[in-house]
């Protein structure tokens, strides 16, 4: 699997907040993977990727991740880091809920 | 307790100050991320995979009720209700918002407390045992040395940029709980021939990529002459130190490739030039340390209560530790529950441990390197009321040394730099050996789990070390063998290919299951099976399948 191979987005954390955010087609930031921008080609992930860099007071250390889409070409995590990204502690949603601590 | 003097009360409020003005900035453009990054990392604040994270400094894992009840405040009111304890004896904050750390910082400042030394490349807070000023086993509290090096650190003009974080346990004990041989500089306490109270100096030890025990600088070291030579190490290092690759700029990297004969000689020859020039210690500074750490008001001796109950016997058989007064108790409240992430409290559990402490244990509160919560000084007499209150809050875990006691770094699940996930794991071997009377029946057993190679989680040292990789893009767990912390200490032995998730928890079982086919009786545990059999039958459980010559080379 290489990056070049799968479509991108650009990922960073919030300045403010901290929370894992993406950009979008109308250059704007959401929380939501599936509603981040998807380049396909190489020169669209470096554009975007430009103007995340560009706003480095709103997003913190933006970076282009690979991702799959799903049948409605939304994207989704590829890696088990973006996914975990994606969802927040696992074990809080995962392992512990279901046990009596 | 020390508690803060004039110059340390405004220390602590004009750095919050600079840093409000510095968080600020960022927020309105002034300043850059990269000039940002290292200044919110020298005020503790780190930003992680979902969120920020805020360390907070316990130096030497020293704090007291009113202390541990404004951390649950912080807790509730700018973060979400609970908080990390680390194997640094910190504590950590997962989710502050960036405009609430200067208040979170001043919150902290109101109860002596501060984010100062937990990160950067400066010397860190200094940890110790967790039993100082308690232990029945204890040469001297070493605390009072601990803040002094404290205050010699603090803002060293010298080594605020290190070619990388420096680290500096402590124990006064010669029973090693604060693993001095895995630090940057260790200090074991001793006596001389005189009687004198001194140090030996180890240097070079760390976990991490490259796993290194510290070696003997110096066989023994006047308290007296800590400062100037502490500094003499640290000049040394700080002159010859790598800076070309963070992976080789450890204190350990150089006594490897300088050899520490010829270290010793460079440390010796700073020593007597610092001799000359090093304003002594003000005697009077020694005393008001000592005296701050002075040990409690203890109680007379009193009727101890008979322990009827077998919940309450088993817990003073795991949790309690010998007091040096026959009549007191250290009793380490384990936070490590079935199903719980390791470390973890909860804002309520603080506000209980803070009443505990006030209520049965002279208002004193440590934290383990083990991530667990100790009172060091209560009464045997109360014991029963205190159980009774622990379990009531869920506290009341008797696991303390057993397999579900389980040391365990954020991982993937917080941590930027991890590389698999730690938290669920020992959540899952927690959960495979929940049975108490099993658990007792393996007896003394320390599993620690690191979710990348920089090893927070202290695998190397752990009987049974796991440490999580990134393996063709999934998780994968190597486990090393027979590692050990203490005076005794090693570095554990890579057993073999790594697991996946989903095997590595089966894995554990069968190391375990051979250990209890294994030991000479119970008497025997896993170390000591280990040691006297070696890593072939342990390598032959976790590798059923594989060849008997191909598993003697694993590794």
């Amino acid at each position: 699997m290489t990056k070049a191979q799968h479509p991108q987005v650009v990922t960073a954390n919030h300045l403010l907040d901290g929370d894992v955010i993406y950009l979008t087609e109308a250059l704007d930031w959401t929380r939501q993977i599936t509603e981040a921008a998807v380049a396909h080609d190489p020169r669209r992930a470096a554009a975007l990727l430009d103007e995340a860099q560009s706003r480095p007071h709103e997003a913190v250390g933006p970076y282009l991740t690979p991702v799959a889409l799903d049948a409605r070409g939304r994207p989704g995590p590829l890696h088990f880091r973006e996914l975990y990204r994606t969802t927040g502690p696992t074990f809080l949603t995962d392992e512990a809920q279901n046990v009596p601590v | 307790m020390y508690q803060y003097d004039a110059f340390d009360a405004a220390f602590v409020r004009n750095r919050v100050a600079q840093f409000r003005d510095q968080v600020e900035r960022r927020i309105n453009g002034a300043l850059t991320e990269d000039a940002f990054k290292p200044l919110r990392l020298m005020n503790g604040l780190y930003l992680q995979l979902h969120a920020y994270m805020l360390r907070v400094a316990i130096p030497y894992g020293t704090l007291n009720g009113a202390q541990m009840r404004q951390l649950a405040m912080i807790a509730d009111r700018w973060d979400r209700g609970y908080g990390h304890f680390t194997t640094r004896q910190n504590i950590q904050f997962n989710w502050p918002k960036l405009r609430d750390v200067p208040d979170m910082l001043d919150a902290l400042a109101d109860v002596e407390m501060h984010a100062i030394q937990t990160s950067g490349n400066c010397i860190r807070n200094v940890t110790t045992d967790q039993f100082a000023g308690a232990a029945a086993d204890e040469i001297a509290d070493p605390r009072p040395t601990a803040e002094l090096i404290r205050q010699w650190s603090t803002d060293h003009p010298e080594f605020t940029w290190l070619p990388r974080k420096f680290k500096i346990a402590i124990t006064g004990s010669p029973r090693d709980r604060a693993v001095t041989r895995a630090h940057d500089i260790g200090l074991r306490m001793l006596r001389d021939d005189a009687g004198e109270v001194g140090f030996e100096v180890l240097v070079g030890g760390g976990l991490g990529r490259t796993p290194m025990l510290g070696k003997v600088v110096r066989a023994f070291l006047p308290r007296a002459d800590l400062l100037p030579y502490l500094e003499a190490i640290l000049q040394t290092y700080n002159l010859l130190g790598r800076r070309d690759n963070k992976y080789k700029a450890r204190i350990k990297i150089l006594v490897h490739e300088t050899g520490i004969d010829r270290l010793r000689a460079m440390i010796e020859a700073a020593f007597d030039e610092n001799r000359r020039t090093f304003a002594p210690v003000d005697p009077g500074l020694l005393d008001r340390l000592d005296a701050a750490f002075a040990p409690p008001d203890f109680e007379a001796p009193a009727e101890v209560p008979p322990l009827v109950s077998p919940a309450l016997r088993s817990f003073i058989d795991t949790n309690v530790h010998p007091h040096r007064l026959a009549h007191y108790a250290s009793v380490t409240v384990s936070l490590k529950p079935v199903g719980g992430a390791p470390g973890d409290a909860t804002s309520d559990q603080m506000r209980l441990l803070a009443d505990l402490a006030e209520d049965f244990g002279h208002d004193e509160l440590r934290v383990s390197h083990e991530q667990n919560i100790i009172l060091p000084h209560v009464p045997r007499r109360h014991l029963p009321a205190l159980f009774a209150r622990l379990r009531e809050g869920g506290l009341a875990t008797a696991n303390v040394g057993l397999v579900s006691d389980i040391i365990a770094c954020p991982g993937m699940d917080y941590c930027a730099l991890a590389t698999a996930r730690s938290i669920p794991v020992a959540q899952r071997i927690a959960r495979t050996f929940a049975d108490i009377d099993r658990q007792h029946d393996i007896g003394a057993l320390k599993i620690k789990i690191s979710g990348c190679i920089n090893a927070c989680g202290h695998h190397h040292v752990g009987h049974i070390g796991i440490l999580g990789l990134e393996k063709a893009g999934v998780e994968s767990y190597q486990i090393t063998l027979g590692g050990d912390g203490t005076e005794t200490a090693a570095i554990g032995e890579r057993a073999g290919p790594g697991f996946s998730y989903d095997e590595i928890v089966p894995a554990v079982e069968r190391l375990i299951g051979a250990y209890l086919d294994l030991r000479h009786g119970r008497g025997e545990s896993f170390l000591q099976t280990y040691r006297r059999l070696g890593a072939a039958p342990f390598k032959a459980a976790l590798y059923p399948d594989a060849p008997a010559e191909r598993r003697a080379h694993a590794g």
